[in-house]
Order: C-alpha cells, then structure tokens, then sequence
C-alpha cells in the first residue's frame, strides 16, 4: 500500500505548482522505496527506462525547419491566407481540422498532424488570424484560441485512433484480454470504438461552435 | 535495419548545436542542459543504465529550477512579413513535406524489411525534415548557422519541459516495478460499490480515467483496471461483451489523458510550444470536452456491453 505514496507526491506536486521535473524524480524515489528498491536499483531503473523512451523527444528533430520558416514569415503567410479567405471563422477553421484529424488517424494516418509540426506553425496562427478577422482579441483570447488549437489536435486524434485495426492501443486491448482467454479479433474491437469517435466531434465540435460565437459577442 | 538510432544521432547533433551557440552566448545552464541531452542521444546506448540514471539527475538539477533562460528572437515581425508577402504560399511546401514524408513511408514501406516497423513512421519523419531543411537552404538561402539557431529558439521557448515525457514514461516504469497496479487494483476492488452492472461499468470507465490521469498514460491503466474491475465483473459476473468493454475502456481512459499534467506530450508541452502563460492552458481548454466524453462512455459502454 506505501506504493500508493508515489501517486500522493505527484498529485500534491502539480497541485503546489512545484517544478515538473522534480515532482517526478522525487516521486520516482518514493515509490521505489516504497516497492523495496535500493537506491541504485531506483537510479538504474529510472535511467534505463528514459534511455528507452528517448523516441518520444524524436519529434523535436522537425524544430529546425519550423524555426527557420517561421524566420522566413510562415506564421504571417498563415495569417494573410487566412485573412484573404473570406467565410473563414476560428471556429469553422477548428471544426474542418477537427474532422480531418479524426478520418486521417481513423485510416491510422496519425502523423499528419502533431503540435510540433502543425499546431504551433500553422493551426494556431491561421485561428488567431481567424479570429482577429473578426476584430480586435485582447490577450486573454488570444491565448485560449491557441489553447483550442491544441485541444482540437489532441481530441482529434485521441478518439479516432482505436477505430484503425493495427494501431498499438487495439492490440494492446486484443492481448490483454487473451491474457485472460477471451479471443477477439482486432475488427471486433476496434468498430466499437466508431461510437465514441462520433460522441468526440459531436461535444468537441459544439464547443468549437460555442466558442466562434462567444467571439462573434465579445468582437461585435 | 533502420531503426531509432539514427534519429537519436540527429536529434544529439541539433542538441549538441544549442549547446554550442548557447555557450557561444554566455548561456550558461541552457549549454548545460543541451550538452547533457545531447550526451544522452548520442551515448545513451552505449552507457550503462545507472549511468543514464545519473545523466538524469543532473538533467534534473540544471533543469528542475527555472534557471534557464527562454528563446530570444532572432528576426523582426516587419521582416517576417515582408518575407510572407514576397514568397506567397510556397512558405507552406517545406513545412507540410514533413508530414506528407511521414505519410508516404508509412504507406510504402510498411512490409518493408529495410525499417524497423516500431521506428517507421519517426524515421521518415526525420527524412522529412531532412528533406524541408535541404528545400529552405537552397531555396531562401539563409545564413549556414540560421537552421541551429531557429531551432534552438524554439527548443528555449520550450525549456527544460521538453524531457518531461520521458521523464513520466520512466516514472511510469518505476510505479510498475514498485507494484503500483496491484495496489491501485486492490483499493479499486475493495473501495467501489460494483454490485450491480451500472455500477462496474462506470467504476471500470471512471477508474481508467482517474488511473490514466495518475499514469498520464492509458496503456499504463488499461491492463491494471481491465484485469481488477473489467474481466471478473463486466464479462465474468454480468456476461458483458469484451470487445466492446475493451474498445470503449481504453477510450474511457483517454479521457483521462485529456485532463492530466502527466500527459505532458500532449498538454504541457504543447502548452510551452504555443508560449501560453499558464502552463495548464491546454488542460483547461480540454477539460470540458473530456467530462461530457467520460461520462458518454459510460453511458455508450453501459448499452452495448450487455447487448
């Protein structure tokens, strides 16, 4: 039971707002304490398995080529084309890259999208220019129309994935209920997960209606 | 075959890059911490596990205190703007060839034994990157350092956070190792009122959502709350469907994923990448997406399972 220590440091450390990086390594000490770990076990265990998850930071490789874009004025094309494109709202905008994200990662297309390489230099700015077309935004707003930004990528993506039969999570779910003896074949699996997708664009593409709107009052 | 490896390689160069240009202009921890990732992705293969362990201590150490400083800008909106008017659209071409490489190897070269199939979709990310760098430098013709200098900007403007998901994904192993499944699977079973269908089922979707927020992972909570609530009540004790409890399980769990600081990948760095001040903006915008979600699951799980 002291194990559960380890979830205590880490919920009481983000509550505090207490720097990330240590919650986590004074966290990972607890529980390994907790599970009987000795201190170089913890250390070795703890380095190896951030040695194996270095492909997470891969995607950082792409920050050179935005960065050098956006020097030659990416963000503002993005902007101007926006800006030229009459009918175009923030929340249109969301809605169409919402839709999108959901049938490319349905046909297990995730890396079409991404925060690194579309939200930060092309998603974002193309709303904010969207919802700047509207009138002036005052900071505030700016930020929660790039905060949506990034919501919209995560839920798109999130809630359409399982429906491709050879992605990780449906074999995942696949081995570990024949772990228990019970077969199911990933089509099975995986088309029970259309009904959530279809839930997911409806509250999160009402939201994105709610919010244009919300805009639309706040600029008028 | 080609695998990780050689991304890890780039990636180490682009880092040991910052480090250097950061030394260059007198930023002290920001060297330090780039030259220490930039060991860990060129060497950590090589180095043995309590060595990685020590590597990230100090990562930790430079990184855990704010100390760094964040990315400066290295040109002028008027000149980004005039750049934007002048090349039109084609700004765009460099940018979506990164994910249009990804897209093409992941579609020809899936059965092919030249990629490791776990590493095929990053690697030709990486040459797609490679690919929109070769088309800026030929085509805008900017200073030969400009690529390492945008890059670190950007990777200042994120900070130390960039290694926060590895640094979870190893927590995550560590929670393992130490028995946290069974121990959360224990207070699950002995704690939560599972008497009657409704009941586990929106035990089995709210605790993979609580234990995936804890985790920041669903695949962390899926197999712990599948085997202590889901097997031996949803299809064991009320004849539920397991392909439908396992589809909408996992998917209950994601929106665990949606409302926790754990999922940094997916939260906090993005909220670092889009300079947000609070770094819990990209939480807060998802939240209210995630209840209604959570609590459709159930309801979705609960007429389905027991069809």
């Amino acid at each position: 039971m002291w194990t559960l220590l380890g979830i205590a440091v880490v919920v009481a450390g983000f509550a505090f707002r207490f720097n990330p990086l240590i919650v986590i390594a004074v966290a990972a000490g607890v529980t390994g304490w907790a599970g009987h770990m000795g201190p170089v076990e913890i250390l070795g265990a703890f380095g190896k398995a951030f040695n194996d998850a270095r492909y997470i930071t891969i995607v950082f490789v792409a920050l050179p080529a935005i960065g050098l874009m956006e020097r030659a004025g990416l963000q503002e094309r993005a902007r101007i084309l926006i800006a030229r494109l009459k009918g175009v709202t923030t929340g249109r905008l969301l809605l169409v890259y919402l839709l999108y994200r959901q049938i490319t990662a349905a046909v297990g297309l995730m890396s079409v999208g991404g925060q690194a390489q579309m939200v930060r230099p092309l998603v974002a700015p193309m709303a904010e220019s969207a919802a700047e077309a509207e009138g002036p935004i005052d900071d505030a707003v700016r930020y929660k129309v790039r905060a949506l930004a990034a919501a919209t990528d995560n839920i798109g993506v999130f809630f359409a994935e399982d429906i491709f039969i050879a992605l990780a999570p449906v074999l995942l779910i696949k081995a570990t209920l024949e772990q228990a003896h019970v077969v199911a074949s990933p089509f099975a699996i995986s088309r029970w997960a259309i009904p959530t997708a279809i839930l997911a664009l409806i509250v999160h593409g009402a939201r994105i209606w709610w919010f244009d709107r919300s805009l639309k009052r706040k600029t008028a | 075959m080609i695998g990780y490896e050689p991304l890890y390689i780039l990636a180490g160069l682009f880092f040991a890059g910052y480090a250097v240009l950061s030394l260059w202009d007198r930023r002290w921890i920001n060297a330090a911490f780039w030259a220490l990732l930039a060991v860990s992705f060129l060497l950590g293969s090589r180095m043995s596990d309590a060595a990685n362990g020590v590597l990230v201590v100090c990562l930790v150490a430079i990184g855990g205190f704010n100390w760094m400083k964040t990315g400066e800008p290295t040109s002028t909106p008027e000149d980004r703007l005039a750049g934007a008017e002048r090349r039109g659209n084609w700004l765009f071409a460099p940018i979506l060839a990164i994910p249009a490489m990804a897209l093409i190897g992941t579609l020809f070269f899936a059965h092919s034994t030249l990629f490791d199939p776990k590493a095929l979709t990053l690697v030709w990310l990486g040459i797609g990157v490679l690919l929109a760098l070769a088309i800026a430098m030929i085509w805008l013709k900017p200073p030969l350092l400009a690529p390492l200098r945008e890059g670190r900007r950007l990777a200042d403007t994120i900070g130390a956070v960039i290694i926060l998901p590895q640094m979870l994904a190893a927590l995550g192993v560590v929670f393992s190792l130490a028995g946290m499944g069974k121990a959360v699977g224990a207070v699950a079973t002995d704690y939560l009122p599972l008497g009657r269908p409704f009941e586990a089922v929106a035990a089995y979707c709210i605790g993979m959502a609580l234990f995936t927020a804890v985790m920041g992972n669903a695949f962390a909570a899926f197999p712990v709350m599948t085997a202590a609530i889901g097997l031996p009540l949803i299809v064991g004790k009320f004849h539920g469907d397991a392909a439908v409890m396992g589809a909408i399980g996992m998917l209950a769990g994601y929106c665990g994923t949606l409302m926790t600081p754990m999922a940094a990948n997916f939260n906090i760095v993005p909220a670092a990448l889009l300079e947000l001040p609070d770094r819990n903006g990209v939480i807060k915008a998802q939240i209210p997406t995630a209840i209604p979600l959570l609590l459709g699951n159930i309801v979705l799980m609960y007429f389905l399972v027991f069809r």
